[in-house]
């Protein structure tokens, strides 16, 4: 394992996106370091989603993303690991885990046959969340805990310096919950690698979070959760919410 | 009555080939196009072979299966161009052009009443194809079998999740268009012998079939093309032996064995 040097940087500047005539997100900047959980919060329709799209270059957008070292400013290519919130599959498809990561990670056809070199890498990197059982089964039979450690197993699998994780929590109990934060937060100690996670469980942001970014079109707040939980922006937002839901 | 007496005809020889052919090709793309729901596109696809004929006449272009191939392939690309842009549901978009193609393709046909003459594309006739012909299927069978091998992983990838195979630098547009492109071809090339009418039953059928029992990527490809050439084989014969049409007695098989399997897979998975 790799410990977080904390020399690395992620840094976004000025990054905007405009659909058509409307401004999704504006002004956006952030300082991500290695190592650390940075979790992304703000009301529906905030922009959370089309931030992650923009990170990975699917969203057009205005602006720059840099990742340097920090200690002498070189700036390197910067790999990116992606948890999206679901996949398409529906009851019956016949695609197993391993055909699934095998789709991604490999140019050997999963129709053919099974490469056992592959096999045994993806057992490896499942084995990290406790998921390596699941190797041979449908993607469309598992829970919805189990796809998030099958999804992140993947994720990790080229090491990547930043790891973006859209909503992951939505369809998991209070037990996989705890679990998924856990490994998280094991994950962002023991690799070198940042994490920007879009969450809505406030109570879990706040036990596990390095730094909290609040959004709603542009940052209206970032820092530690004190700070950002504390601030008038964060109550504001976040009682219009509640309004809302009691309505 | 012997057995083997079919072989004394070239014809029989022929069909027999072209069915050699053709069938894998139709399970292999099969798996793919039912994966990505994309059932009602191929069958948009083979209505437009109609239209590629008319509008080759309109031009007067000597060679209608050339206009043929040609619409089939622009008329893929736009119907993949258009779901993705479009917000309301695909197969209303699909259906739209489909029905737009194929009223404007009967309408040049059958002006002057001689519709009649291209009716036979709508069963299509095995038993008239001839050698030349069987060589662009071999043709076409190694460029599909060469996609297959080279892009199928990322075109499953795509198929799962578009952001995250972009993620990982897959070129999500690029695969979905090949792929298009691909079945555009493989759908005009084979009309003729199969008939618009049924094309779409033997690209779906085998697939769906080997869905209901399969659980990964090898089980599923491996028992499509089996489903596929057993019907396609058998059903070529039956119609030789009792004098019917070689497509529908093909889908006809192929649907039987889609209600075993389905049997089969209801009372072994849950």
């Amino acid at each position: 394992m790799i410990k977080p040097c904390g020399l690395h940087c992620i840094k976004v500047n000025h990054l905007g996106v405009t659909l058509g005539h409307q401004v999704i997100l504006e002004d956006v900047n952030l300082h991500i370091h290695c190592g650390s959980l940075n979790v992304v919060i703000g009301p529906n329709g905030a922009g959370k989603s089309t931030l992650i799209r923009a990170i990975l270059g699917e969203t057009e957008h205005t602006g720059k993303i840099e990742f340097k070292d920090r200690e002498n400013g070189r700036i390197q290519k910067l790999k990116i690991g992606y948890v999206p919130q679901s996949l398409n599959v529906e009851k019956q498809t016949p695609v197993s885990v391993y055909d699934m990561i095998a789709a991604y990670q490999s140019n050997c056809p999963v129709f053919l046959r099974k490469s056992k070199k592959l096999r045994e890498r993806i057992l490896e990197h499942l084995k990290i969340f406790e998921a390596d059982y699941l190797l041979d089964q449908q993607v469309c039979n598992l829970s919805g805990g189990e796809l998030q450690r099958v999804l992140l197993s993947m994720a990790i699998m080229d090491s990547p310096n930043l790891l973006l994780l859209d909503e992951p929590v939505s369809g998991i109990d209070k037990n996989g919950m705890d679990l998924f934060y856990k490994t998280i937060y094991q994950l962002k100690e023991h690799y070198d690698l940042a994490v920007i996670l879009i969450s809505h469980d406030l109570d879990y942001v706040k036990r596990y979070a390095d730094k909290v970014i609040l959004l709603n079109k542009r940052v209206l707040k970032q820092g530690s959760v004190k700070e950002v939980f504390r601030s008038d922006a964060f109550s504001e937002i976040f009682r219009q919410e509640k309004e809302e839901e009691d309505k | 009555m012997n057995s083997f007496s079919w072989m004394q005809y070239d014809f029989m020889k022929y069909a027999f080939l072209a069915v050699l052919i053709i069938a894998p090709l139709f399970g292999l793309m099969g798996t793919m196009i039912v994966n990505r729901k994309m059932a009602f596109f191929s069958d948009a696809l083979g209505h437009s072979a109609l239209t590629g004929i008319a509008v080759g006449l309109v031009f007067g272009v000597n060679n209608t299966d050339l206009s043929m191939v040609v619409f089939a392939i622009v008329f893929a690309l736009l119907l993949n161009q258009i779901s993705s842009k479009v917000a309301s549901s695909t197969d209303t978009v699909i259906s739209v052009f489909s029905s737009f193609s194929i009223a404007l393709g009967l309408a040049i046909l059958s002006k002057g009443g001689n519709f009649s003459r291209y009716s036979s594309l709508l069963v299509g006739d095995i038993l008239s194809i001839t050698e030349e012909e069987i060589l662009y299927l071999v043709l076409i069978f190694i460029i599909t079998i060469l996609f297959w091998i080279i892009c199928f992983n990322k075109l499953l990838a795509v198929s799962l999740n578009r952001t995250l195979a972009g993620s990982r630098h897959i070129p999500a547009a690029w695969m979905e268009n090949l792929f298009a492109v691909l079945t555009a071809l493989i759908v005009m090339v084979s009309i003729k012998w199969v008939g618009i009418l049924i094309i779409n039953a033997l690209l779906i059928l085998p697939a769906a079939a080997s869905r209901n029992i399969s659980e990964n990527m090898r089980e599923y490809h491996f028992f499509s093309i089996l489903f596929s050439l057993f019907s396609s084989v058998l059903g070529l014969f039956i119609s030789y032996y009792v004098n019917v049409a070689t497509g529908p007695s093909i889908v006809i098989i192929a649907s039987f064995i889609y209600f075993i399997t389905y049997g089969w897979g209801r009372k072994n998975n849950r």
